[in-house]
């Protein structure tokens, strides 16, 4: 019996709540690509920028509030100035929006023009970015770091696996479920996000029975900005910022949109925890997992690992290439991508 | 008397050593291409060293040296054979002081070197490949081989009581190559290694990573990776997860950055870097201001390498490759009168006596296996939160 709760642990600590947490940080970046896909219907390549825009900013008032001894105590407090962060980053959007993407919709040009626009926009973003914070490492977290260690689950339980849950990793985990919660709320009970959807759904109909399409679109620019700014200030809590890796995420996180299929919010989230999960669990090796749950002369030698962590990237773009084979528009998507 | 007169000249002839001349020493480094920034100063390490003997007054009953620089570009192989080929067969150098990049180094020694003859000292070429290269004795280098960290950082782990570890290397060339090192070095002292798994640099989650590693288990958990990059992302997840407590880290790992970003969890936690506390390192480091050049990577290996080259001459009697190149071992190595930078008019003095030399040098240079530098390195222990030495190694 003591076996089978060291092989679940063993699961847990190295599996489950890993996955869990770059699971939550993929599906809320993955959200803000999807939501700027429906309604104005291109990826937006600027999305990991952004993110690394409003971590800049919410560092930056952490180092302020830090200096003036303010603290949230255990938790870090860089959630404090998630309003402010939130706040530059929605105003970046909305100036780069009004400066660029505008000019786009007037003309009517193509998703693949806006396309274009937003690499353009994302080598801005990334500019700006290194301009005020510079290309290196910045570690903000404070607070604890934990809310229990491997160390103290093993005295705790008694068994020989420790499990290790960071602070972050559970305010990742519980701010995703709350922003998820919100954001549904908002658009299937407010009138602005029924607007939303229906504009989503088809435009033509949406400006027939009139719905401003100016509002919609700044809608989906702050929410975007507020999701990309709490997704990227979560990721540098949990591993630290550094703009180059913010660049780097964009790819798992436009693979777990696709997934999960563009433009349906339902689908990011699903997708982020496809992707997360499968680069884990494939390339994990579970030769001490199976070693407590088989008899002992069935113990494996080798490493039981199916892939080597070398093909760790390879597994969430196969999963990608598979879904768009089988089912181009996405796990669960309407719009083709 | 005329016969007498007849006899002491054709003695004379004979000995040639006694007879003062203009010894001509090649240097061939990448003057232009990727190290271009280096190669002034090895340079002006090794001219240094000639200039030394030259006003010694003493190499080979006065003879003066010269030096005679060719481009090597580091990077294309025929450039180098082609300057190298003009400096042996019109300028008639005696021996080269080069090259420096190991590729062209392999080309020189292989094309045109063994062809004619003549002695090469490398003073920055690393690829454990020239440690077993078929080379007429006549290649021999200042700088450690690559393979050589993975030798001491086995001595270390042995010395630590470690019995298995797991190893995880930045994938590329010089991650995979110290591994390689690491992991064949390491097993042959018995310590098992669980699993050798690479990792990309600059991503953004390492839980598959650490997750592997973590399975395989071990004592500790080598990390041949960059401090800045994901060698820090796998320490900080694989001690998140309680995975491990001890790392091993090798001279890509090592800067005060990481113990400040990682904190309290890196401490009791080493590795290596290359360095050395011999006096000979501070010695040239005098000698290279007063000349007015900066004593920057590789040019106190530039001194040694010219050094041993001219000290091989004296205790040959000859400045033929041929004769030098069984001489160059027994001057760099023990037994004998220990040399620093500076000092090699007494070494020559030594060697012209008949005695015999150990030279130090500004690396400490110790020839070992095929006349390669046995690489000295600073074992580094993270302690309070600060990187400390325990050791030279």
């Amino acid at each position: 019996m003591e076996n089978l709760f060291n092989a679940i642990v063993l699961i847990a600590n190295y599996l489950v709540i890993p996955g869990m947490t770059y699971g939550c940080q993929l599906a809320l970046g993955a959200l803000g690509v999807t939501l700027v896909f429906g309604i104005l219907r291109f990826s937006n390549f600027a999305h990991g920028e952004t993110m690394a825009f409003g971590t800049t900013i919410a560092i930056l008032t952490t180092w302020w509030l830090q200096s003036a001894g303010v603290s949230l105590g255990p938790l870090p407090t860089a959630l404090l100035t998630l309003p402010i962060a939130i706040l530059a980053a929605i105003v970046l959007c909305l100036g780069t929006d009004k400066l660029v993407y505008r000019f786009y919709r007037s003309k009517k040009s193509d998703p693949v023009i806006f396309l274009i626009a937003s690499l353009g926009v994302m080598f801005f973003y990334n500019g700006l970015v290194r301009f005020i914070i510079g290309p290196k490492d910045q570690v903000f977290t404070d607070g604890d770091r934990f809310l229990i260690t491997a160390r103290e689950f093993k005295q705790i339980t008694g068994l020989n696996e420790g499990l290790a849950i960071k602070t972050t990793q559970a305010i990742t985990v519980v701010a995703a479920v709350m922003i998820v919660a919100a954001l549904f709320w908002f658009l299937n009970k407010t009138r602005s996000g029924k607007s939303m959807r229906a504009y989503s759904d088809n435009e033509d109909l949406a400006l027939l029975s009139g719905i401003n399409p100016d509002r919609v679109v700044m809608i989906a620019w702050i929410l975007s900005a507020a999701l990309a700014t709490i997704a990227g200030t979560l990721y540098g809590l949990d591993k630290s910022f550094k703009p180059f890796t913010y660049l780097q995420i964009l790819l798992p996180i436009f693979a777990s949109a696709i997934v999960g299929g563009l433009g349906n919010p339902l689908g990011a989230i699903a997708g982020g925890f496809v992707v997360a999960f499968s680069e884990v669990s494939v390339t994990f090796a579970y030769k001490k997992f199976l070693t407590y749950l088989v008899p002992e002369s069935w113990a494996p030698e080798g490493l039981v690992q199916l892939l080597s962590t070398d093909y760790k990237f390879a597994v969430s773009f196969v999963i990608l290439v598979l879904v768009l084979l089988i089912k181009p528009t996405g796990l669960f998507g309407r719009q083709s991508s | 008397m005329k016969k007498l007169l007849l006899a002491l000249a054709a003695t004379t002839m004979l000995a040639g050593p006694a007879m003062a001349e203009n010894v001509k020493l090649g240097v061939i480094l990448g003057f232009t291409g990727p190290i271009e920034s280096l190669t002034p100063d090895m340079a002006a390490g090794a001219e240094l060293a000639m200039k030394e003997v030259s006003d010694s007054g003493a190499l080979l009953g006065g003879s003066t040296v010269e030096s005679v620089r060719g481009d090597s570009t580091c990077v294309d192989a025929a450039a180098a054979q082609a300057a190298a080929e003009r400096l042996i067969t019109s300028d008639k150098v005696s021996a080269i002081m080069g090259a420096d990049c190991s590729g062209v180094t392999t080309a020189i020694l292989q094309n045109v070197a063994m062809a004619n003859g003549v002695v090469m000292v490398s003073p920055s070429a690393t690829s454990p490949a020239l440690s077993d290269i078929e080379d007429n004795g006549l290649f021999f280098r200042t700088a450690p081989s690559d393979a050589r960290q993975g030798q001491v950082l086995a001595e270390i782990l042995k010395e630590n009581g470690v019995k298995s570890a797991a190893l995880t290397y930045t994938n590329n060339d010089y991650g995979k190559g110290l591994a390689e090192s690491i992991k064949s070095n390491v097993e042959s002292m018995g310590i098992s290694i669980t699993i050798s798994a690479a990792h990309e640099d600059g991503k953004g989650d390492y839980s598959a990573e650490v997750g592997a590693l973590a399975q395989a288990g071990g004592d500790v958990l080598i990390v041949a990776g960059y401090l800045d990059q994901g060698g820090k992302g796998v320490i900080q997840g694989a001690l998140d997860s309680g995975a491990f407590e001890t790392f091993v880290l090798p001279d890509g790992m090592i800067g005060d950055s990481l113990p400040i970003a990682i904190g309290d969890g890196l401490n009791g936690s080493y590795g290596t870097v290359p360095g050395t506390d011999s006096p000979g390192a501070a010695k040239f480091g005098e000698m290279a201001t007063a000349a007015g050049f900066k004593a920057g990577p590789f040019s106190a290996e530039s001194y040694d390498a010219a050094a041993l080259i001219l000290l091989a001459m004296e205790a040959a009697g000859s400045s033929d490759s041929g004769a030098l190149k069984d001489k160059v071992e027994m001057v760099a190595n023990a037994p004998g009168e220990k040399i620093y930078p500076g000092e090699l008019a007494k070494a020559l003095a030594i060697l012209s006596d008949g005695g015999d030399i150990d030279y130090v040098g500004a690396t400490a240079v110790e020839l070992i296996g095929a006349g390669e530098s046995a690489g000295n390195y600073r074992q580094i222990l993270v302690d309070g939160g600060k990187i400390t030495t325990t050791k030279y190694r």
